[in-house]
């Protein structure tokens, strides 16, 4: 079939179904920005993990007199303490996956806090000799802290060995719950998408069934019968999926590097060249789903 | 031509069937008038030899095709060698006379040169070359019934099927109709038409095959719609 009857056809169509076709644009549009925003977020999560877990360590916190009494019936860490743990951090079991360590004591310790939380009430009631001190390990290979953990815990002396990754895992885990639900959300919607794009396929197929009868009386092929219905569903999720595509850039540039990254400057985010990995994804998704859908509303039709 | 051997057709739910063993040969440049009452098969007839439906036993062979084998993605190209009119005429109401003749071209990929050549000459052919621009609502019964005969014949095929053509048409526009069916039989192509018009039957004293029942009980070489010879 010519290409210029074709698009008249598609053209009539979805001008005939002008309403349904919105809606389609619409429902696409939003289900492939939530598709587009989840993966983001995972593509920022990867991101954030490359980049904290790198720089995570392992702290080895010591007693002090204020520790609970379970794990330091002894109060304060004694400089034997600290000479033990020196020795284990030295011993050729661990040097091979320590890249360094270092020492803080309690004044350093204190210093860190009250820059960390100037200006909140909490730094003037802290005092130095309740801040642990604490040995700062950082391993070659962050994910093997296991072994210090292993080393460490239960030493006379030693309140806790914290991997400060567990600390990033938590904010990984609800990155991964929204993005999840986010995921959900959109899966929903694309359901609810394909069926709409396969009721209003039906419905132009059957307004238009005159036609449908007559091309199949005179011989036109199933494909040319099938295609201008196919490229009306196709045409109107692509509209959807541009527009989603154009939200998901949208908020990359806007939201993300503009706002995000200019109130967190020490965190890497998402970028725009990301956002563009993300692009074809959405377009791909959408024209493949509106063709399938309305590949499948219009069979029926073509019952010989 | 067109060659049915010993078909019978049953519908689901009527326990009679449509057709019963009912075998047909029809040669080319033939004439044939299928006559009988209203659910005596004919409709069901020409349903097979369109490949509409298929047989539940027996062969339908047409222009060399086995129908009853024919692969249901190979039927339309079976189905541009055919030319099809109904008692409906079956034209699209908001495309105009050349369009609609134009549309039957254009939906199985004929080029624009062709079209515009093959649609006024075919116009022309059914008297319909001064009414080309106007809707189908604007013309007389039996000028839409000239359109569905240019639409049938504009790609010029081997076969004309008409389910009674003239079923909607007076007399006098029924005879018109005739008479161009008529010319385009003489031009070389079989036509096959079933019909409940025994003034027609009767004048044109072609083959004529009676259905009763899902049974042929007739079959004349040149006959009129009655028994009476």
């Amino acid at each position: 079939m010519r290409f210029g009857f074709m698009f008249s056809e598609v053209s009539q169509g979805l001008r005939r179904n002008i309403a349904m076709v919105i809606s389609i644009i619409l429902v696409t549009f939003i289900s492939l920005t939530f598709v587009g925003t989840a993966s983001l977020l995972q593509l920022q999560i990867g991101q954030m993990k490359n980049y904290w877990y790198d720089k995570a360590q392992v702290a080895i916190y010591l007693c002090t007199d204020v520790s609970p009494e379970a794990t330091c019936p002894r109060g304060e860490a004694s400089e034997d303490v600290k000479k033990e743990v020196e020795e284990r951090l030295d011993s050729p079991t661990l040097t091979p996956f320590i890249e360094e360590y270092y020492f803080e004591d309690h004044d350093q310790a204190y210093a860190n806090f009250q820059e960390q939380f100037s200006g909140n009430a909490v730094a003037q009631y802290v005092r130095a000799e309740q801040l642990n001190e604490t040995y700062w390990v950082n391993l070659f290979d962050p994910n093997q802290s296991q072994i210090i953990t292993e080393s460490f815990t239960g030493l006379a002396g030693v309140e806790e060995v914290r991997d400060q990754r567990s600390y990033l895992d938590q904010i990984f885990n609800i990155l991964n719950i929204a993005s999840l639900a986010a995921i959900s959300i959109a899966s929903l919607m694309l359901v609810s998408s394909v069926l709409l794009i396969s009721t209003t396929i039906r419905l132009s197929a059957f307004s238009r069934r005159r036609e449908l009868g007559i091309m199949r009386l005179v011989g036109a092929s199933n494909f040319s019968i099938q295609l201008p219905f196919i490229l009306e569903g196709v045409v109107a999720a692509l509209i959807g999926s541009l527009l989603a595509a154009g939200a998901v850039l949208g908020l990359v540039a806007f939201f993300v590097q503009g706002f995000l990254a200019e109130r967190l400057p020490f965190t890497s985010f998402v970028s725009i060249s990301d956002g563009m990995l993300v692009v074809p994804l959405l377009i791909a998704a959408g024209v493949v789903l509106a063709a399938v859908a309305s590949g499948l509303a219009i069979r029926r039709y073509l019952k010989i | 031509m067109i060659s049915v051997q010993n078909v019978t057709k049953k519908y689901k739910g009527t326990p009679r069937p449509a057709l019963d063993q009912v075998s047909l040969e029809i040669e080319k440049g033939d004439f044939v008038f299928l006559v009988g009452a209203s659910g005596s098969g004919k409709s069901s007839l020409m349903r097979l030899m369109l490949r509409e439906d298929i047989p539940n036993s027996g062969s339908v062979h047409v222009l060399g095709e086995n129908l009853v084998g024919l692969p249901a993605r190979r039927v339309p190209f079976f189905r541009r060698k055919l030319g099809v009119v109904f008692q409906d005429f079956r034209l699209l109401p908001n495309k105009t006379v050349a369009q609609n003749v134009a549309f039957s071209l254009e939906v199985i990929g004929k080029s624009q040169g062709f079209i515009q050549e093959a649609v006024p000459d075919v116009l022309g052919l059914v008297g319909l070359a001064e009414k080309a621009d106007r809707l189908p609502s604007e013309l007389s019964g039996g000028e839409q019934q000239r359109v569905a005969l240019a639409r049938a014949i504009v790609n010029k095929p081997a076969i004309l099927l008409a389910d009674e053509p003239t079923g909607n048409l007076d007399p006098t526009t029924s005879e018109e109709i005739m008479a161009l069916i008529n010319s385009i039989n003489l031009a070389g192509t079989t036509v096959v038409m079933a019909t409940h018009d025994r003034s027609i039957v009767d004048k044109m004293q072609r083959r004529v095959v009676e259905l009763s029942q899902g049974q042929i009980i007739r079959d004349q070489t040149s006959g009129g719609y009655g028994v009476r010879a």
